[in-house]
């Protein structure tokens, strides 16, 4: 890993954007950015990140975007690159999709699919806050087990997310990638390989955005509740190579349980979680067990 | 090497989207414009469209905003789709003229479910009117391929710079075989150069934006103001009108260099000059309206045809014009406002509103949903048009009268048709 220092200094996001304070998907979109630097071209769908683009000609940004509809992260996506292969310049540009949870997991999920199928040539990042945060905190399938949302608004929400992971994954992806808004050097560096992947289909990344009205915990604490995610091993930061997992060096610790953070770490200091009883709990545990079972499962396949 | 083939209408779209040498294609498969993505893809595959993208995509949906996409870096595209599909795409369809994104997009017009039906009316093609775009009707499958490339034309004018719809009838020209003259690919490109956009993202490395969030008033800043919403809207009503006369001049243009025409541009006509009766229709209405103007004529009427080819911009001072020097105008729509009336028919209505000579308008719908339009059709609902025009107790009735129902073979009533609904 590089030295923090060496990162280069340019920003592509400029300080004051009209995101919250302690936005955790601001600082994802910052560290993504330097790594897929000036010859980028994101579009983004209807999401906080359309409100980090600015308002009325006032733009943060120092890269050409293009915001589309919410459904539309992929599809735009696959218009921009299809446009510059026609072009020639396919090489000279990398397309980056810059899109939300629900509009990744749920109204955006066939144009994605599709996408992904056909090879389409660009970057596709699901920034997931769990929730429809933008139109105000509304359940999205990604949402986890438990979790208030405005349309989960007393009994909390009563399924575990979709395993959005496993369904990219079977499209066969020549990347894919998780990471966490807390770890930015981990992100730069998935980013920028995802980015030297050109020409080689869509490829996912998929980044835990904290979220301080969202989730319900003081704007200090953001880059905190992202890294706890990992600490608990809530989140596990892997990347996937033509469909050869590794741990990311800054998880990899906690496939070892014993390493690992109670999971209460993570749910109490949030409202989101407030109501939570022990059986909830146990939903949780179990959940984390059964993510790393799986990716155990898959090492020892890929050792062997 | 110009070449004449005899093909359908779909087919004319296809060679019509080759001879434009079209960027980017983003097409989905529906009844009837289905062989419009099959012959674009035939082409992409044997390589007679080496320069274009074929993306072919899962929706509708996704095929209008691959064009959205394609089109803000700058590609010319086209996609094609009829009814339902068309109907999936709605959104993207107003992204793309809001964007003001020089599209065309071919409509094989077909009816709306449900319930299902695959045959042709005009319902999806003119529940298409507020998106922005620019909207033509097409009678020949020759006027299919010339339209279209009249459209990017029109569409990529700086003065213009909207998308635009060819609208055909499905079947009756998707389907039916005709000739038609594809021109030489140089010629095209002498009418119709290489796109020169106003947006182009991959160009532009610090264009901050396309499509960002727009308040309601303007931004005042340092650096320049910049417009509201509503001024962006304002534009976009005023490339309408200014792009009446670019289509005239584009038709103008078409004709002297490729020898073919259609009307001037905007409507079409037929044996209007000593006419005192004027049938006012689209599409495959007013192909079958012509013969109708024949039968009446040889009974003694002195009966006209304008074929509207301009949907929008609506052509309201043209249509004035023409209109205005008659007595009586009868319209039939293949299309329903559904709970009002036709759409030309009211349209027609409230632009001759302030006119002093304005006639006396009867609407009538028919054909939906594939229905057959027989030419006495047409002459009857003429002559009952001529019977009751002065009857004041007829003109003040709101009713809308759909012509050729056969309720009575059915032997059903519409209550009884109502009390089964429920
Ligand atoms: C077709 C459509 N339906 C609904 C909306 C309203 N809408 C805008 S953003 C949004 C939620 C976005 O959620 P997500 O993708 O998770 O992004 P976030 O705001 O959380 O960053 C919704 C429901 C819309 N813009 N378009
Ligand atoms: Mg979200």
């Amino acid at each position: 890993m590089v030295k923090i220092s060496e990162y280069p200094e340019e920003e592509f996001i400029l300080p004051g954007t009209r995101l919250c304070a302690g936005c955790g998907l601001q600082l994802a979109y910052r560290w993504a950015l330097k790594a897929f630097g000036h010859d980028t071209i994101v579009t983004l769908p209807a999401s906080c990140s359309v409100v980090a683009g600015g308002v009325g000609g006032y733009s943060p940004l120092k890269i050409p975007a293009v915001y589309d509809c919410f459904e539309t992260g992929a599809s735009t996506a696959s218009g921009l690159a299809g446009a510059l292969k026609a072009k020639g310049r396919e090489k000279t540009k990398t397309v980056v999709a810059w899109v939300g949870d629900g509009g990744t997991y749920d109204i955006g999920l066939q144009a994605l699919s599709a996408a992904a199928e056909r090879g389409d040539d660009f970057v596709y990042i699901c920034a997931n806050n769990q929730a429809y945060m933008n139109t105000g905190i509304q359940r999205s399938s990604a949402s986890p087990y438990g979790a208030r949302t405005t349309t989960t608004p007393i009994l909390g929400k009563k399924e575990i997310s979709k395993n959005m992971l496993k369904i990219m994954d079977a499209h066969g992806l020549s990347y894919m990638a998780t990471a966490s808004a807390a770890y930015p050097q981990d992100l730069f560096e998935k980013c920028q390989k995802a980015k030297e992947m050109q020409g080689q289909g869509v490829r996912y990344i998929e980044i835990l955005c904290s979220c301080p009205p969202g989730w319900g915990y003081g704007v200090e604490n953001s880059v905190k509740m992202a890294r706890l995610a990992v600490e608990t091993g809530y989140w596990p930061l892997w990347e996937r190579i033509h469909g050869r997992i590794t741990l990311s060096k800054a998880g990899s610790k906690f496939i070892d349980p014993e390493k690992r953070k109670p999971i209460t770490d993570f749910l109490t200091p949030q409202v989101r979680f407030k109501h939570l009883k022990q059986d909830a709990i146990s939903v949780w545990e179990n959940y984390i067990a059964g993510v790393w079972k799986e990716i155990q499962k898959e090492l020892d396949e890929t050792n062997q | 090497m110009p070449e004449k083939l005899v093909i359908t209408g779909n087919f004319a779209a296809a060679y019509a989207c080759k001879s434009a040498n079209v960027d980017v294609v983003a097409a989905y498969p529906i009844t009837p414009q289905s062989p419009v993505v099959e012959k674009i893809s035939e082409f992409v595959e044997s390589g007679e469209m080496p320069d274009t993208q074929f993306i072919c995509v899962e929706s509708e949906h996704s095929a209008m905003a691959a064009c959205v996409g394609a089109a803000e870096a700058g590609a010319r595209v086209f996609t094609a789709s009829s009814a339902n599909g068309l109907a999936l795409m709605f959104e993207l369809l107003c992204w793309c003229a809001g964007a003001r994104l020089p599209a065309v997009v071919c409509i094989a017009s077909r009816a709306l479910g449900a319930p299902w039906t695959v045959w042709t009316d005009h319902q999806d093609a003119i529940s298409m009117r507020d998106t922005g775009f620019m909207h033509q009707f097409c009678e020949t499958n020759q006027e299919i391929y010339d339209s279209v490339l009249m459209a990017y034309r029109i569409a990529e004018d700086p003065r213009v710079f909207l998308p635009m719809f060819v609208t055909y009838d499905g079947y009756l020209l998707s389907h039916t075989m005709m000739p038609v003259q594809i021109e030489d690919p140089e010629k095209v490109r002498d009418f119709l150069p290489p796109l020169k956009t106003h947006v182009d993202v991959g160009e532009l490395g610090e264009t901050r934006s396309v499509s960002a969030v727009i308040p309601p008033d303007i931004t005042v800043r340092p650096e320049g103001n910049t417009p509201g919403y509503m001024e962006y809207r304002y534009a976009m009503q005023k490339a309408h009108e200014y792009a009446i006369d670019v289509i005239e001049e584009v038709n103008r243009e078409f004709k002297v260099k490729f020898g073919r025409s259609y009307g001037n541009g905007i409507y079409t006509s037929y044996k209007i000059e000593d006419a005192d009766i004027l049938i006012f229709g689209i599409g495959s209405v007013a192909s079958q309206s012509r013969m109708a103007v024949d039968q009446l004529r040889s009974e003694g009427i002195k009966a006209g045809l304008i074929s509207l080819k301009l949907f929008r911009p609506f052509p309201v001072k043209h249509l004035r014009e023409i209109f205005t020097r008659v007595p009586l105008v009868v319209v039939f729509d293949r299309d329903v406002a559904y709970g009002y009336e036709g759409v030309l028919a009211y349209e027609l209505k409230a632009a001759l509103y302030p006119c002093q000579n304005r006639p006396i308008i009867r609407s009538y719908i028919v054909g939906l949903g594939g229905r057959n339009i027989p030419t006495d059709t047409l002459t009857k609902a003429v002559k009952r048009a001529i019977k009751e025009k002065d009857d004041s107790s007829v003109q003040l009735d709101p009713h809308t009268d759909f012509l050729d129902l056969d309720l009575d073979r059915l032997g059903l009533s519409i209550e009884d048709m109502q009390k089964e609904a429920q």
